[in-house]
């Protein structure tokens, strides 16, 4: 039966190709919307992605979010190195500063302090130079999206030349040679990203009482990451975080205070309700087209529970080529445009299964209109012209 | 062309037995009694035909009779079977396994070949494809279809050929007992009498019995009996016609 089944789903050339374009289309916006949304939001917490080594963040205990920074005086650095069980503890400082460019404009760069003596917490990659290179005078690194975009040089004739190793920025009237270029998760601001020396970044920083941004510290082998964090907090005053914490401190701030969810869930509500209405109706009405033949199986002595697998199997049918189309669409795209655009495009195996799941609700709903019908019909109506 | 009994041998079986059958549709006010107490036997090795005006209730009866419709009145048995003392998923299968249909309008599942279509009672029986499509080219070539046409879609066949397709399908089971509701309604004169003759020649046997609803007083020569309605009830039993002496062209 499940061939008869079949049949007439994929004979029914108009409305089969309708299911699932309507299909298709609610797969790829929940797809490509909740993975441009996975995209942002991982953007948010990128410093730390990328930071790497570190797996405790202490920080004032007002801090909301990663770039709520309150800054902290530098000898909590050494307040942190005494906790028993801290392997080491380095500080870091991360500030906006202005550079400024070639042209005479100003353009707002993130500058990341690292540890001068061991330079934890250092971009993920290099394009370009070492990270000893920091070392030098006045030594930045620049990332190469910031070098090739926000930071390069625009020529009189309005040729833009990427930064390069060699070049010098002025951050906040202070020279900066470039000694490398690396490559970094995209940040959530999408500024350039300037890395260098703990004690060079508080030279560039405005002069204040307090510097220090965060403590990044490691945990000895062995020790349980939130009894570290808890002695910290308990020796210092300050909040320590683990990596992890951390992350979804900053993941939930951006979920309750800006308007990001609200956007991205109405777009893939949309997706949703694209689904059900485009494949639910035209599903409905390939039932009701054919429910006269449904009648027929009917009167011939298919039973109930065989006519509800055939309905199931042909939406699951038309689900599953909906989903994978959907799916692959999606993912195309992110493939194309995620390298060489700003998109961000963050496609993880639960958000396959979230797709997967909200397709295969659509199709159960589409399914459940027709199987009421044909569960309800009788076969009498066989009989009737 | 097949003979065509005058007269039922009364030493056979029972195939059907109504007593008492009643159908109300709607309630109230808006209420109409299609069936007003039939009785009725349809003998084993019989073709009885359903004759009478629009809305005298032959359609209904034969719903009756083919158990798809629920809740009438009276008592109803098809071989011995009451579908009144039976759970409604054994009457579907009793139906799959011992009726075969044959619809005024075919009802032939156009995305289905001929082939397939006459394939689907195996199918809904329980036999695989390949075997029940094997069987179904066999019922078809009794028919006289050739390959091309078996591998027809129903769109594609005229409507003589898409009735001979339903005959198949009615048939490929060997069902017991075979209800054609308006066989002929959409066919012209010499087609009809075609299929009748088909249907006679293929479908009647000793432990058979065809109960046929028509219009059509040109097939009425095929009958064995012919039970004639009127507002509800069977007014008359009677023998049909003398067969005519000359047979229907064919083509």
């Amino acid at each position: 039966m499940n061939f008869i089944a079949l049949k007439m789903l994929v004979g029914d050339r108009a409305k089969y190709i309708g299911i699932i374009i309507g299909l298709t289309f609610a797969s790829l916006l929940i797809t490509q919307q909740s993975a441009i949304f996975a995209g942002i939001m991982t953007r948010t917490f990128s410093f730390l992605t990328d930071a790497g080594l570190p797996d405790i963040w202490v920080v004032d205990p007002q801090v909301k979010y990663i770039e709520d920074i309150k800054p902290l005086q530098d000898t909590q650095v050494l307040r942190v190195r005494g906790v028993q069980g801290v392997q080491w503890a380095v500080p870091m400082y991360k500030g906006s500063l202005q550079a400024r460019l070639l042209n005479g404009t100003f353009q707002t760069c993130v500058v990341i302090g690292l540890d001068d003596e061991t330079l934890i917490g250092g971009p993920p990659g290099m394009v370009e130079g070492t990270l000893s290179d920091l070392r030098r005078s006045d030594g930045v690194i620049v990332d190469i999206a910031g070098a090739r975009g926000k930071l390069a040089k625009v020529l009189p004739d309005g040729q833009r030349v990427p930064l390069r190793v060699g070049d010098t920025l002025e951050l906040n009237d202070h020279r900066a040679f470039v000694v490398g270029i690396c490559r970094i998760t995209q940040t959530f601001q999408a500024n350039p990203v300037i890395y260098t020396t703990y004690s060079r970044a508080t030279t560039f920083a405005p002069q204040q009482r307090k510097l220090l941004s965060f403590v990044a510290a490691k945990a000895k082998p062995g020790q349980d990451l939130n009894q570290v964090c808890m002695r910290i907090s308990q020796a210092t005053g300050l909040k320590a975080y683990t990596c992890d914490e951390f992350k979804k401190l900053t993941f939930i701030y951006f979920l309750k205070y800006t308007g990001m969810p609200i956007n991205f869930l109405t777009a893939v509500a949309l997706g949703f309700i694209v689904g059900v209405t485009i494949a639910g109706q035209t599903f409905y009405n390939f039932t009701l087209d054919n429910l006269r033949y449904f009648g027929t199986l009917k009167a011939m002595g298919t039973t109930n529970p065989v006519l509800l697998r055939m309905i199931l199997l042909q939406a699951l049918m038309v689900g599953g080529i909906g989903y994978g189309l959907g799916v692959g669409a999606a993912s195309a795209w992110g493939l194309l445009l995620g390298g060489r655009t700003q998109i961000a495009f963050r496609l993880p195996w639960q958000l396959l299964l979230i797709s997967a799941a909200s397709v295969l609700f659509i199709c159960l709903i589409s399914a459940a209109l027709s199987i009421r019908k044909v569960m309800k019909l009788e076969p009498a109506v066989v009989f009737r012209s | 062309m097949t003979s065509i009994p005058q007269q039922v041998n009364d030493r056979n079986g029972v195939a059907v037995r109504c007593h008492g059958v009643t159908k109300t549709y709607g309630q109230g006010t808006a209420a109409v009694q299609a069936l007003r107490g039939i009785d009725l036997e349809v003998r084993t090795g019989e073709l009885l035909m359903l004759v009478g005006p629009s809305g005298c209730g032959k359609t209904t009866l034969i719903s009756v009779i083919a158990g798809v419709l629920g809740r009438y009145g009276g008592e109803c048995s098809v071989f011995e079977h009451d579908y009144k003392q039976m759970a409604k998923v054994d009457t579907t299968r009793f139906r799959g396994r011992n009726i075969g249909f044959v619809f005024q309008a075919f009802n032939l599942i156009p995305t289905l070949t001929s082939a397939e279509n006459v394939a689907a009672p195996l199918m809904i029986n329980g036999t695989k494809r390949r075997a029940a499509v094997n069987q179904a080219d066999e019922v078809l070539e009794k028919v006289g279809f050739d390959r091309r046409m078996m591998l027809s879609f129903p769109q594609d066949l005229s409507g003589g050929q898409q009735q001979r397709v339903a005959i198949a399908r009615a048939l490929v089971h060997n069902p017991r007992l075979i209800v054609c509701d308006g066989p002929t309604s959409a066919l012209d004169g010499e087609t009809g009498q075609l299929v009748m003759e088909l249907m006679r020649r293929l479908a009647l046997g000793k432990d058979r019995a065809l109960v046929v609803v028509t219009h059509d007083a040109r097939i009425f020569q095929f009958a064995d009996r012919i039970a004639r309605m009127e507002d509800g009830r069977i007014t008359q039993v009677e023998n049909p016609p003398p067969q005519p002496t000359s047979s229907p062209t064919t083509s």
